[in-house]
């Protein structure tokens, strides 16, 4: 799939996400009579940017750190070091009254439709509950605001759906109203956590098709968080592969797909089926299971289960992102 | 309805005046919501009336107010009160206590009042104190076990432990003392009961229901919405255990009548009537000695604080179906 050339343009847009040596760990197995407890390096020192208007995909396997990635930047969890700046906003140190704009400009459309809709609100009172715990608009604005809003999100007519319950409406139906939430304060960057992982597949293009548009019509940009790597393709500027709490490689999508540099991405992306009998992909190479990321050797985190494993990756620390290509990160000691 | 500024802080043009757009509704949203409300209670009841036990328990209930209500037409317009009067009532053409005969229905009791008028007097006050004390602990429970919920911590501590103390004293011991401290009328006493069950196992159970809602992506949705705390409390977890309060608060009626009675036939209560009242009367004048010959002094109060307390346990009963919708038979 080729893309057009202003998408994979880094150098125009501004950033507008700014992460630097990002750090989450956890305490694990605390317990009354043991104090040294172990920490659990959920995401440990990442940094990226986000340009405005660009949709930088986040793709690893489970437990490697996106969505605790994801919700640092929304500030629904605290990070354990690290600065997030979003549109020149330093996220850990908002507090108080400046969380209300801040709460406007980013906004995050959750996995699971069936579980991120409360059960017991109608649809007009879940679209319409960020313009009203922000005070924006008088009732009838806001009406017209949801109704607009559903609308745009391919909910037509309005008035069908507004007085409706969520387990009324299909999945793709839902989600569908979660991504109008999150858009009816138009944010300037959305965090999405896998928003089509939990569709059918016939009503995941339909969803995928809608993020594009609204992209495109808002000028939002998104952190696309999923492990799906032809989603991640079709919709995302730029991918980050994740790894154990570490970013390994980030490039540009079709960069990433055509030609992964680290072993885990080479790895990963021969993992992704063909549906072609006659093309024969490479036999994904890697070994054992996930290393634990409670308390880490100072070594690769890729180490265990690298085929191309050397001294150098274990004698020392995890490699730095280096540029090993144009625009085209990697850590890796061999690269 | 006002007109609300949006924050200053919003640099972006589009958001200042929000777009006309027709929404296509023509009634306004409160009659919509109306007619929503309307439309699930209508559901809810068509699940109740499926369950034989709590519309047996309904018309029991009905048929106790009904009862309650006679009262006040009784004792102004067919019974003459200086016979009838629950407390100081005399019939002086009687022995008592005398068994039931034409003009006492149920007898009178050791010192000649009628047992029927009583119980017609006592069951409105029954109704009170057993409703009032329920919503009291129904409320405060519902919010003090959404806060422990949703804040944890410190607060989650103090009020558990609260819960600890209160379950740990056995209930009516406890009543027993403070009844004897101050003489309780029935306002106090069912205000007691009320903050007595709220702090104890309400507020337990009601945690545990709101620890369920709180982990839910929509409570994270909301927060990402800029939702503050209260509003989360308010909106989204209250909203979620108030079934589960509402099907307490049915158990709760059951609890207070019952320590009522317990309280009244201990005679620590500074009620001058009650269903307890009656059999302690009874006890205190040495008839309950003789079980079987003197029946119709406890007999009837005991059947009905035996019959309201069945008939309230039977709706919660009825409403756990509409509540918990594993338990529905379809």
């Amino acid at each position: 799939m080729a893309l057009p050339d202003s998408r994979l343009d880094r150098d125009t847009g501004d950033t507008i996400v700014s992460v630097k040596n990002l750090k989450k760990y956890y305490p694990v197995g605390r317990g009354l009579f043991r104090r040294q407890h172990a920490l659990l390096h959920a995401v440990d020192d990442i940094s990226f940017e986000v340009a405005r208007g660009e949709v930088l995909g986040l793709v690893g396997e489970s437990g490697c750190g996106k969505t605790t990635t994801g919700r640092m930047l929304v500030r629904l969890t605290n990070p354990t070091s690290g600065s997030i700046i979003v549109d020149q906003t330093d996220v850990s140190s908002i507090s108080g009254a400046d969380m209300g704009p801040f709460r406007q400009k980013v906004q995050m459309i959750f996995q699971d439709p069936y579980e991120s809709l409360d059960p017991r609100m109608t649809i007009f009172d879940i679209v319409s509950e960020p313009l009203n715990v922000n005070h924006i608009g008088n009732l009838e604005q806001r009406e017209e605001r949801v109704a607009e809003m559903l609308t745009r999100v391919g909910l037509a007519p309005p008035a069908t759906f507004m007085f409706r319950f969520p387990h009324e409406l299909s999945g793709g139906q839902r989600q569908r109203v979660a991504i109008a939430r999150a858009l009816v304060v138009n944010p300037t960057f959305v965090v999405a956590d896998e928003p089509t992982s939990m569709l059918d597949v016939s009503i995941r293009t339909g969803v995928m098709k809608l993020l594009t548009e609204l992209r495109e019509d808002f000028g939002i940009s998104y952190l696309y968080i999923t492990h799906d790597l032809a989603v991640a393709r079709y919709l995302c500027d730029r991918i980050a592969v994740m790894y154990l709490g570490k970013i390994v490689e980030i490039a540009g999508s079709e960069e990433v797909i055509r030609n992964p540099l680290h072993p885990y991405a080479r790895a990963l992306i021969s993992a992704v089926p063909v549906p072609d009998p006659a093309i024969a992909r490479p036999v994904p190479n890697v070994r054992g299971g996930v290393s634990k990321p409670i308390n880490p050797h100072p070594r690769c985190r890729f180490y265990e289960r690298c085929p191309v494993a050397q001294k150098v990756c274990q004698d020392s620390d995890h490699p730095e992102l280096r540029e090993v290509e144009g625009n085209h990160f990697a850590a890796c000691h061999l690269l | 309805m006002t007109e609300l500024a949006t924050s200053p802080d919003m640099g972006r043009g589009p958001e200042k005046q929000l777009p006309r757009f027709d929404p296509g509704i023509t009634e306004p949203i409160w009659k919509i919501r109306w007619k929503m409300n309307m439309r699930s209670l209508a559901q809810n009841w068509e699940i109740f009336k499926e369950s034989r036990v709590g519309m047996s328990g309904l018309i029991i209930i009905i048929a106790f107010g009904a009862f309650g209500l006679l009262w006040p037409i009784m004792i102004n317009f067919v019974w003459d009160p200086l016979i009838y009067h629950p407390v100081v009532g005399f019939d002086p053409m009687l022995m008592h206590p005398s068994p039931p005969v034409a003009g006492h229905l149920l007898g009178t009791d050791p010192i000649g009042r009628d047992i029927l008028a009583q119980l017609m007097f006592s069951t409105g006050r029954e109704f009170l104190l057993g409703m009032l004390s329920a919503v009291i602990s129904v409320v405060v429970g519902t919010f003090i076990g959404a806060m422990a919920a949703y804040y944890g911590g410190f607060t989650d501590t103090i009020f558990m432990r609260v819960a600890d103390i209160v379950m740990l004293f056995p209930f009516v011991p406890l009543l027993v003392v403070i009844g004897s401290m101050i003489r309780l009328s029935i306002f106090p006493f069912a205000i007691i009961l009320g903050f007595l069950e709220a702090f104890g196992g309400i507020t337990v159970i009601l945690k545990a229901q709101a620890l369920q809602v709180k982990v839910r992506p929509y409570i994270d949705a909301a927060r990402v919405a800029g939702g503050s705390d209260l509003h989360i409390i308010r909106a989204h977890i209250i909203p979620n255990v108030l079934p589960l309060s509402f099907l307490y608060m049915m158990f709760n009626v059951t609890a207070a009548i019952v320590s009522e009675a317990t309280l009244s036939f201990f005679g620590i209560l500074n009620i001058d009537m009650s269903w307890g009242m009656m059999i302690h009367t009874a006890e205190t004048a040495g008839y309950l000695f003789d079980f079987g010959k003197f029946w119709w002094l406890w007999a009837p109060s005991g059947f009905f604080i035996t019959l309201f307390c069945a008939a309230f346990y039977m709706v919660g009963r009825g409403l756990d179906e509409v509540v918990n919708p594993r338990l529905r038979k379809r």
